[in-house]
């Protein structure tokens, strides 16, 4: 370690690590443009918006586009869908996967590899192949345009199973051994022992699950046949309009109501997530 | 790892006969139990789905009235409709666009962040991994308005440095590597992340033995990190071509699949068949030829990964 310090600390300062650090800031600052031209230009007032030549930052910040996103959509509605459609699939599939996760993990049943390899098969089933059954199922039990009828097809997934097996076999198993020699049952010991060692893979599936639904697209635009039902990331797709004038500053306000709930939440678990995930594949 | 710790806690064989069996038994029951919310939504929602997409790949059904059976006519039109033929060369091309440039970025950028030299490592990575965040709907309005031929900034800026791409998105070349790159904007920080895990997989004393043998940087990425990155790369690989095959709503937000069919893809076919058309039958059908490449690729995955899982099973 100390051997190592003085080396680490000439290296910082070697010309070839300046360049290197002056290249990445330049990518780097490349690839935040999208998100800064979202900002910025949501606090753009219409006139900037729409002048030559274009500029990154407002000279005047606005409310004015946030103002407008609120009368061209049901925007408090679609805000509010998100947020039940996210979290509800969130919270279902956390419950659902983690206790089908326990019993592959730490029960030794009959038939575990075979319902392993099944749900590890279901994993390479592309959503959009099966989307028109599944949009013929919920449409048969009248579920079209309501929560229960966009959350049921999500509420527990192959991946989620998967990911949460692979940190619930990592635990010892003396843990719940132990316990079990007390007199617990499983559900005890899943509930009380296995699930509090887990909670940092239980956040990195709910980011990750809440994330990934929060954005989806393909699934509430088919779903929802209701404008007031659709969620932020497909109401904000009806503001395209073929023919019409594309209102960029508007747009920008709704993009920026999408996508800082995300952000905020990000960061603030984001060295954990990134390490969970990274580690998620190839475990 | 812990599978063979798993096996060696199986009771040793059947000392109580006909209790042994009641255990075993009841354990099987209460991870039934266990398992059942889930299974029950799996079985609802993808096993049931995938066995009635095949029933209807091969019948005419339209969501309305009686469904005829017509045998193999639908995938007869996937293969001969030259409309699908253009939208099955229009995904090759985006994958042909996509998947290099999104895994070679990111393993670039994963060899940067993964220099101990590089001051604010922790600030670049998630910088990086940002993009993934963000929806691909909305990533897509802001690569139009960037793209925008009068008010687009990024276009404003290429015109400066003498590049002239006029409307991008009209334009029957230019639209595809347009909607790639926003998908590869999206995606390059998580395969990135996938490359630092690998990276840092890789002892530091293979490193050193490279260094004292008198081996270069160029000969130490060689024959040290590309070899132990491997597997890291067959999955990110594999990865990226599924995520190519299901390219759907930056195209869907940005182009429509147009200009004149130009960005139409499998999905975005299966959407228009499926639900602008009502031809469920042909759009299962297409659903099916999607779902076998898929599973195609997947076990091209699991020849890869077959050691791996077995020391899971």
């Amino acid at each position: 370690m100390t051997a190592l310090a003085p080396r680490a600390a000439r290296a910082r300062i070697r010309p070839a690590s300046v360049v290197t650090f002056l290249v990445m800031a330049v990518v780097t600052a490349f690839v935040l443009l999208p998100i800064a031209i979202i900002v910025f230009t949501a606090f753009k007032p219409t006139a900037e918006v729409n002048a030559y030549p274009p500029t990154l930052m407002p000279s005047e910040w606005t409310l004015d586009n946030l103002a407008r996103i609120l009368d061209e959509l049901p925007f408090g509605r679609l805000v509010i869908n998100s947020v039940v459609f996210a979290g509800g699939v969130t919270l279902c599939a956390l419950v659902f996967d983690s206790l089908a996760a326990y019993a592959l993990a730490r029960i030794d049943f009959r038939g575990r590899k075979v319902l392993l390899v099944a749900i590890i098969a279901s994993l390479m089933i592309p959503f959009q192949a099966t989307l028109i059954p599944v949009y013929q199922l919920v449409a048969e039990l009248g579920w079209i345009n309501t929560y229960q009828g966009l959350i049921a097809p999500r509420a527990a997934d192959a991946f989620g199973i998967f990911l949460l097996r692979q940190f619930f076999l990592a635990l010892p198993r003396d843990l719940d051994n132990a316990a079990r020699i007390d007199g617990a049952s499983e559900f005890r010991v899943f509930r009380s022992i296995v699930l509090p060692n887990v909670v940092p893979a239980l956040m990195t599936l709910g980011v990750f699950t809440f994330v990934n639904n929060w954005n989806d697209l393909l699934w509430p635009l088919v779903f929802t046949t209701q404008a007031e039902m659709g969620t932020i990331t497909s109401g904000l797709t009806l503001l395209t309009g073929p023919g019409g004038i594309i209102p960029y500053g508007v747009m920008m306000a709704g993009s920026l109501v999408a996508v800082v709930p995300l952000v905020i939440g990000f960061l603030f678990v984001q060295r954990r997530f990134i390490d969970n995930i990274a580690t998620t594949g190839l475990k | 790892m812990s599978a063979p710790a798993a096996r060696a806690y199986r009771p040793p064989a059947p000392l109580g006969g006909r209790r042994g069996a009641r255990v075993e038994r009841r354990r099987t029951l209460t991870a039934l139990g266990f398992l059942a919310p889930a299974l029950v939504i799996l079985g609802l929602f993808v096993a049931w789905p995938m066995l009635s997409a095949l029933r209807l790949s091969f019948t005419d059904a339209s969501g309305f009235g009686a469904e005829e059976w017509v045998g193999l006519d639908n995938y007869v039109r996937v293969f001969t409709d030259p409309d699908i033929r253009d939208a099955m060369l229009n995904t090759l091309w985006y994958t042909v666009l996509f998947t290099p440039t999104a895994v070679l970025i990111a393993l670039a950028l994963a060899l940067v962040l993964n220099s101990p030299a590089l001051p604010f490592r922790g600030f670049f990575r998630t910088a990086l991994f940002l993009p993934f965040i963000v929806s691909l709907a909305v990533a897509a309005f802001a690569w139009s308005y960037l793209l925008d031929p009068r008010l687009g900034l990024l276009n404003h800026w290429l015109q400066g440095a003498g590049v002239q791409l006029g409307d991008v998105l009209e334009d029957p070349v230019l639209a595809m590597p347009a909607v790639a790159l926003v998908a590869v904007w999206k995606n390059f920080g998580f395969y990135m992340v996938i490359f630092l895990a690998g990276l840092q997989d890789i002892p530091a004393s293979l490193y050193e033995a490279a260094r004292v043998d008198g081996a270069g940087a160029w000969l130490r990425f060689t024959n040290v990190t590309l070899p132990l990155l491997s597997n890291t790369f067959a999955f990110v690989l594999i990865f990226a071509l599924i995520a190519a095959l299901q390219a759907f709503d930056q195209i869907y937000v940005m182009t429509g699949g147009g200009p004149y069919g130009s960005t139409q893809t499998i999905v975005m076919e299966i959407y228009r068949s499926g639900f602008r058309r009502l031809e469920l039958g042909f759009a299962s059908a297409l659903s099916y030829v999607l779902l076998i490449a898929t599973l195609l690729l997947s076990i091209v995955q699991f020849v890869f990964f077959g050691r791996r899982e077995k020391d899971l099973g």
